[in-house]
């Protein structure tokens, strides 16, 4: 088994693009998501719907488990009760598994 | 060959759990089990994993492992649960929320981690236990019914949210087996309870296995959101 990849906002980032590209996939062309910091991944300015979300979450945190073996809960209590949602845009979901990441010690 | 199914149970170590381990390991299947305790089963084709159900961070790394070492997810089994049989005025807080946490926090926290597991093939199928004790509304069960009636609750509308993913969830209502959960149940009620089927006699595990295999078959993709009760309850 490959060693893990250090975990940083480089590699997390990149992880949520991979991420963004695999449902892009199932998105048509006028709603494809681009892969860029600023992105807007949920909200009004979103290409996203509600069950386009979800499979994003879910997608990006089986994807942290593959490539970094961590086993996070990415909608966990603080992420849906936060008033500003860290899943609004690449920028702030990456910077919130930095954050859980800190937390459980795993980094 | 095709691959070998990859199934989850849980609650191995003994009762149902343990004879669906030793069942679908024997016809060449690949089974992840759990339990509080550590198991004295072994085979080549099952993993044992010690954790309570309701322990998320495990649970998660449980999945991990069957991710890793499968890369899929074919079935759960969520057997899994504890029972306690008592007067309502008699039953302590710590012991409702006991069932309350084992038999319904811990079945759908199993759920969702395997339908994310499950999904990304496209297929995937989770059994769930509920009870004829729901259907017979039974004295002296009430906590335990009701957790019960959660998981159906929850079986059911799970059936809908995952059927997208190409997942189907079922549950399967036992009447009582000669197990461990009901070992305290005294004969009386347990006759009683067994007078009210339409075919009166115990629950063997070859009918558990028989509702189980039927829900998890490929041919079963239109099946999904049913609980079947066993013993002729209706």
């Amino acid at each position: 088994m490959p060693e893990p990849r250090a975990i940083n906002q480089d590699s997390v980032r990149q992880v949520l693009f991979d991420t963004i590209e695999e449902i892009n996939e199932t998105l048509p062309d006028d709603r494809k998501l681009k892969k860029q910091s600023e992105t807007r991944l949920f909200g009004r300015d979103s290409s996203l719907d509600s069950l386009g979300l979800v499979n994003l979450i879910v997608a990006f945190e089986q994807r942290l488990a593959d490539e970094f073996g961590l086993a996070l809960t990415l909608a966990d209590e603080k992420a849906l009760s936060r008033k500003s949602s860290p899943f609004r845009s690449v920028d702030s979901f990456t910077n919130y598994v930095l954050e859980l990441v800190e937390q459980s010690g795993s980094g | 060959m095709a691959d070998p199914r990859v199934l989850v149970i849980t609650g191995t170590r003994k009762g149902i759990g343990r004879h669906l381990t030793e069942y679908y390991c024997g016809i060449g299947d690949a089974v992840v089990g759990c339990s509080r305790e550590a198991s004295d089963w072994r085979h080549p084709s099952y993993v044992h994993h010690r954790l309570d159900v309701t322990a998320e961070a495990d649970v998660k790394k449980l999945f991990l492992d069957v991710s890793r070492r499968f890369g899929r997810l074919d079935v759960l089994i969520n057997n899994a649960g504890v029972a306690s049989m008592n007067h309502c005025l008699l039953t302590p807080l710590a012991t409702a929320r006991k069932l309350v946490d084992t038999n319904f926090l811990g079945t759908f926290l199993f759920c969702r981690e395997a339908a994310k597991l499950m999904q990304r093939k496209s297929f995937g199928r989770i059994v769930n236990f509920a009870t004829v004790a729901t259907k017979l509304n039974l004295e002296g069960e009430a906590i335990y019914a009701a957790t019960k009636a959660a998981v159906e609750s929850l079986t059911r509308i799970l059936a809908r949210e995952l059927a997208p993913c190409g997942i189907t969830v079922n549950a399967v209502a036992p009447t009582p087996v000669q197990t461990d959960l009901i070992r305290t149940v005294p004969q009386e009620k347990i006759e009683a309870l067994i007078a009210r089927q339409a075919i009166r006699r115990f629950g063997e595990f070859r009918d558990i296995v028989n509702v189980v295999d039927f829900f998890v078959r490929p041919e079963s993709d239109f099946v999904t959101g049913q609980v079947i009760y066993l013993g002729g309850i209706a």
